[in-house]
């Protein structure tokens, strides 16, 4: 199997200083956020690449980065090999932007309200050029629409007399619309309840059984997480600290940060487990700590945290950035 | 865990029942909801969006938004209807005797005034103190609620805390008046997973030492079970199960109940499908005759859509479920 999509030192950085008179009036300093900063991995064909983290760690960010929403700072997306960057800057970024879709988290602000379904899904197919005249055009949209749970009558209706989970599988349905192999998923089922979040759930792992899709899952959900992920990265603070199979995540996490955040999940099971109380909260991204930017909140953190940012290597067959976990101290 | 016959129960909801006047005939949010929480207690009621969980704390602590209206049943707290009240009088008591929590800690708290002047009117208000007296109160109810360097964090605006400080404000600010009761709508849901658990942890500490019964509204059955002692599972303005959280969560004796339960994806066993409920929850102006759950049902009979079942014993739990009637027909 070859890696499908790879993405290598990513980083993006906003300006977002204040306007250009109140800096020199007030004398304050240009600002910038380092949104990603370094972020590498790859998925391989038909696998499930999960991003979890807090808000402000930079996983949305890296979504619209892959699909080409944002232009990175540094660093490389290759899609089979092959620049992203460049392909999606040049005249035939069509090829490119076929095969790359992307699902958003708000169903009710991801399509336009003016809009017939006929023509948020057929968007696509007209842009691409994929089918010729009305009739085709009805056809196939008739089809994916079938394809996701939804009726060929619903064409002609407007995206408010559907439910969330309904307008969530007509953005399925657009997405697939092109045909693509890499779809990536800002939160699809953060905004619906959860037997909703169910329906979606399955529909969204028959579709990659059926059409051997790719998937770039974002999500804040550990639980959804481990149901629909085959690798998970655990994101800090715009970096990854921890990358590695789901089961290997979930039974024995390396990082503290990854630690942390699983004992911090409310869980329906009750396993009674002993909780570590999660001290302290998210840095300011403005100003982010020296050396590894979980050592104020982390309980293993020595000197050497405070002063050097651990790289993520290959340890114990995870990848993971702990000075603790390398050391072994941890 | 409490037994809830033990104690007197503090809040007591008798037949709730809440309409919407809409030009096209009137809608009926709540129906028939019934249920009461001890002092100390906390009791969770979950479902999903438009079920009613909501609607049931907001006519509860006064706040249903117009032309919402209690149509019939009633609400006691220790003993006392409040809900036929004039304003003033239940203005008084709702700041007293029931302290509110609300999803969004940004628009609870008033941003143009420090968050002690807040406390402090809000401590004044309900008790008989002086200025100094009230301020000490304030910096004490900020330290009960973890808020770091609490004399100075005491002059700042609610603008300068992170959110999970300002969900710390808004507790401390519920429980100003030492409050009997506390209806907690959401309290963790605009949170980051590693500030929701210590809001947690700290809203079960506070209700342990204050004794206050607490009303939990989520639609997060993993809040409920780390948190509550009873819940109730509300659907389609109506509770179709209540009873212990453990037996409601393990042993769901409503097909409702089974399914949410089922559709949550786990943390301890692999599965390659979520179960499914088919269909979505019906809108108010539809909802079906007999029981409103059984178009979804998959273990409905013929009986389940011409007759609503109540809350039947059902186990320890109570379910609105004719699976549960004595003696009843039920087809495997």
């Amino acid at each position: 199997m070859s890696a499908l999509v790879e993405v290598h030192d990513l980083v993006k950085v906003f300006d977002v200083s204040a306007p250009w008179l109140n800096r020199v009036v007030e004398r304050r300093p240009r600002e910038f956020v380092h949104a990603v900063d370094g972020v590498s991995f790859s998925i391989e064909r038909g696998r499930t690449l999960a991003l979890v983290g807090e808000s402000g760690c930079g996983k949305s960010t890296v979504a619209r980065l892959l699909v080409g929403l944002y232009a990175p700072t540094r660093g490389t997306v290759r899609f089979e090999g092959q620049d992203a960057q460049s392909k999606l800057t040049s005249s035939d970024s069509h090829q490119l932007r076929r095969r790359v879709q992307m699902i958003f988290q708000d169903p009710y602000a991801s399509l336009n309200p003016r809009w017939k379904v006929l023509d948020i899904v057929g968007e696509p197919l007209r842009e691409h050029g994929l089918v010729k005249g009305h009739a085709a055009l009805r056809q196939r949209v008739a089809e994916l629409l079938h394809s996701v749970g939804l009726s060929e009558a619903d064409v002609g209706k407007f995206p408010h007399q559907f439910s969330g989970g309904q307008r969530q599988r007509i953005s399925i349905a657009r997405a697939l619309a092109t045909q693509p192999e890499f779809l990536v998923c800002d939160e699809p089922t953060s905004a619906l309840d959860v037997s909703v979040q169910a329906q979606v759930l399955n529909l969204m792992k028959d579709l990659q059984r059926q059409h051997g899709l790719t998937y770039l899952f974002i999500s804040h959900n550990l639980a959804v997480v481990r149901h629909v992920s085959d690798e998970v990265g655990v994101m800090y603070l715009g970096r990854l600290v921890e990358l590695a199979g789901r089961h290997q995540l979930f039974a024995a996490p390396r990082h503290p940060y990854t630690r942390m955040l699983l004992d911090a999940i409310p869980d329906v099971s009750m396993s009674g487990r002993a909780r570590t109380p999660v001290q302290g909260e998210v840095p300011n991204p403005l100003a982010p700590p020296t050396g590894c930017a979980f050592h104020p909140r982390c309980p293993n953190a020595n000197e050497r945290c405070g002063r050097e940012r651990p790289a993520l290597k290959a340890l114990h067959g995870v990848r993971v950035a702990c000075h603790a976990v390398e050391e072994g101290r941890l | 865990m409490r037994d809830p016959t033990t104690h007197a129960p503090l809040l007591e909801v008798r037949h709730l029942r809440v309409e919407f006047p809409t030009r096209r005939g009137t809608l009926l949010a709540l129906d028939d909801v019934s249920f009461d929480i001890a002092p100390g207690e906390v009791l969770g009621v979950v479902g999903e969006s438009g079920a009613g969980k909501s609607l049931t704390g907001a006519a509860i602590i006064g706040l249903l938004e117009p032309p919402g209206r209690i149509a019939g049943g009633e609400i006691l707290l220790q003993g006392q209807r409040i809900d036929n009240l004039p304003y003033a009088q239940l203005r008084r008591i709702r700041g007293r005797q029931i302290g509110a929590i609300f999803q969004d800690p940004l628009t609870s708290l008033n941003p143009l005034y420090t968050v002690g002047r807040q406390l402090v009117e809000t401590i004044r208000t309900h008790l008989p103190m002086n200025e100094a007296d009230a301020r000490l109160r304030a910096i004490r109810l900020l330290q009960e609620t973890g808020i770091p360097a609490a004399e100075a964090r005491i002059d700042h605006y609610p603008h300068q805390f992170s959110g999970g400080m300002r969900q710390r404000v808004v507790i401390a600010l519920a429980l100003a008046a030492e409050p009997r009761l506390i209806v907690a709508d959401e309290p963790t849901t605009a949170l980051d997973v590693s500030i929701q658990s210590q809001i947690i942890a700290l809203l079960k500490r506070v209700c342990r030492e204050h004794q206050a019964a607490v009303m939990l509204v989520t639609h997060d059955m993993g809040v409920i079970a780390e948190t509550c002692d009873r819940v109730a599972v509300m659907y389609a303005g109506r509770i179709v199960e209540i009873g212990p959280v453990q037996q409601v969560i393990h042993a769901p004796s409503h097909p409702y109940t089974a399914g949410l339960m089922g559709s949550i994806p786990s943390m301890d066993e692999d599965r390659e499908r979520l179960l499914q409920i088919e269909g979505a929850m019906p809108r108010l102006d539809r909802i079906p005759p007999g029981c409103p759950f059984h178009p979804r049902c998959p273990r409905a009979f013929d009986r389940c859509s011409r007759e609503r079942p109540d809350l039947l014993d059902a186990g320890a739990t109570r379910a609105a479920c004719w699976l549960h009637a004595l003696g009843a027909e039920a087809p495997a």
